[in-house]
């Protein structure tokens, strides 16, 4: 593709193709490369599950702040500072004893951003965008997740610019945990609803 | 449109393989496709309607046999190249040939926090809703051939409205350069039994976000 030395000449297919768009772009003056390394260290090292899990496990140890995501999610976990790009308008769903709740977007990748990061290879893969909206169980069970067969399964699919953050069952024998302990529990999956929260003895 | 994007209730694309949630990438060109699309979009040529339009209309053989940063590298060419950033000489020779339209729209390093910090509400003043919570509605039988939110799975079915979000940028017009027009927005449930027939697990509901203009009253 190029035909001056970069000495690396066997660059994969991929590697050789977006690193050509970004040369023309930088060269244009179009791209600050810095900018796509802050971009890149702010999904990789800053912004991902762990906000959401902060999240539940306050939303576990607050009531009030529980009915406050109920009643506006948006605005609950901005208070906690996480906002922005893909998480504004935020609603959260909570999965109890006889509902289950689990999110997809069958058309494209919308997720999240603020509370979860960046999407899982599966959940824009078309498997699981086919699959969730209609045999949500059989998915689940690829998760290692079995519910009770009269559970009522609610699919949100995000075909808007709404996200659905998914708050899990608060664990058995966590009574006396606090809100970092707890959200050591909570993990990824389980606030997409392709999950559980971990039991405290399994963690 | 009835493109390769809309996937839902489809047969025959095997099973799910969950991850390790601390795997954020596969490869490094991912990383630099997330950066670069995002930076691109300073620049002010399309909206995330449009994007979205350009990865859906790749060719149905290309999206379903790439990975969604592969996606998302041919969105982001077909963007730069509509728009007379790049050129599809420049793409295959891999280097500049002439220069770029908007480099006072660069995004600096130092707003990048900012950007990433403050998003891009789609929620706009509108007319007032139609509908309320509790109505009974069915999608119509929208099948443009461009760009549009409404599932083919949830086409012409009857559900029931259990949130209102005020108005939103309409993508069907914003997709297509004829501006936001924003409408309301409603989450509508449906019964899977009405989605895919009798056969559907009795347990299941799904729910959308549609706009307005998708929805009759029953």
């Amino acid at each position: 593709m190029h035909d001056h030395p970069h000495g690396d000449s066997e660059l994969d297919e991929m590697t050789a193709r977006v690193r050509a768009l970004e040369t023309i772009l930088v060269d244009k003056g179009l791209v600050d490369p810095a900018a796509v390394d802050a971009i890149i260290d702010t999904y990789e090292n800053k912004v991902g599950p762990r906000n959401g899990a902060q999240v539940v496990a306050r939303a576990w140890s607050d009531p009030a702040f529980a009915e406050a995501l109920a009643q506006d999610a948006t605005t609950a976990i901005a208070s906690m500072g996480f906002e922005g790009r893909q998480g504004e308008h935020m609603v959260a769903v909570f999965n109890t004893e006889t509902t289950h709740n689990l999110v997809v977007c069958t058309l494209c990748s919308c997720y999240p951003w603020p509370v979860l990061g960046l999407p899982p290879v599966w959940y824009k893969a078309p498997a699981y965008r086919a699959r969730a909206v209609r045999e949500p169980r059989a998915v689940l069970a690829e998760f290692g997740v079995t519910l009770p067969e009269d559970t009522a399964i609610r699919v949100w699919d995000s075909t808007a610019e709404v996200r659905y953050l998914v708050i899990p069952a608060r664990p058995e024998g966590t009574e006396g945990l606090d809100e970092a302990a707890l959200a050591e529990l909570v993990t990824r999956d389980s606030m997409i609803g392709c999950g559980q929260a971990k039991s405290p003895v399994a963690s | 449109m009835n493109g390769p994007q809309d996937l839902g209730g489809r047969h025959g694309f095997g099973p799910v393989v969950p991850e390790d949630e601390d795997i954020r990438f596969h490869a490094d060109w991912e990383k630099r496709v997330l950066g670069l699309t995002l930076a691109c979009g300073a620049l002010g040529h399309w909206n995330i309607d449009i994007s979205r339009h350009a990865r859906e209309s790749l060719p149905p053989a290309v999206y379903l046999g790439s990975s969604y940063y592969k996606i998302w590298l041919r969105g982001l060419e077909a963007l730069l190249t509509q728009a007379g950033e790049v050129t599809e000489a420049e793409l295959q020779a891999g280097e500049m040939q002439q220069p770029g339209l908007r480099p006072e729209r660069r995004m600096p390093a130092a707003v990048v926090p900012k950007v990433l910090a403050s998003g891009g509400p789609a929620n706009r003043d509108g007319p007032a809703p139609a509908f309320a919570v509790g109505d009974k509605v069915r999608t119509k039988n929208h099948q443009p051939a461009g760009h549009t939110r409404l599932p083919g799975y949830a086409r012409n079915c009857t559900g029931t409205i259990i949130a209102v979000h005020g108005c939103h940028v309409f993508p069907d017009s914003n997709a297509h350069g004829r501006g936001e027009a924003p409408c309301p927005l409603y989450t509508v449930r449906f019964d899977a039994t009405e989605l895919y027939g009798p056969e559907a697990d009795p347990t299941l509901t799904v729910s959308i976000d549609a706009w307005e203009p998708y929805l009759d009253r029953v």
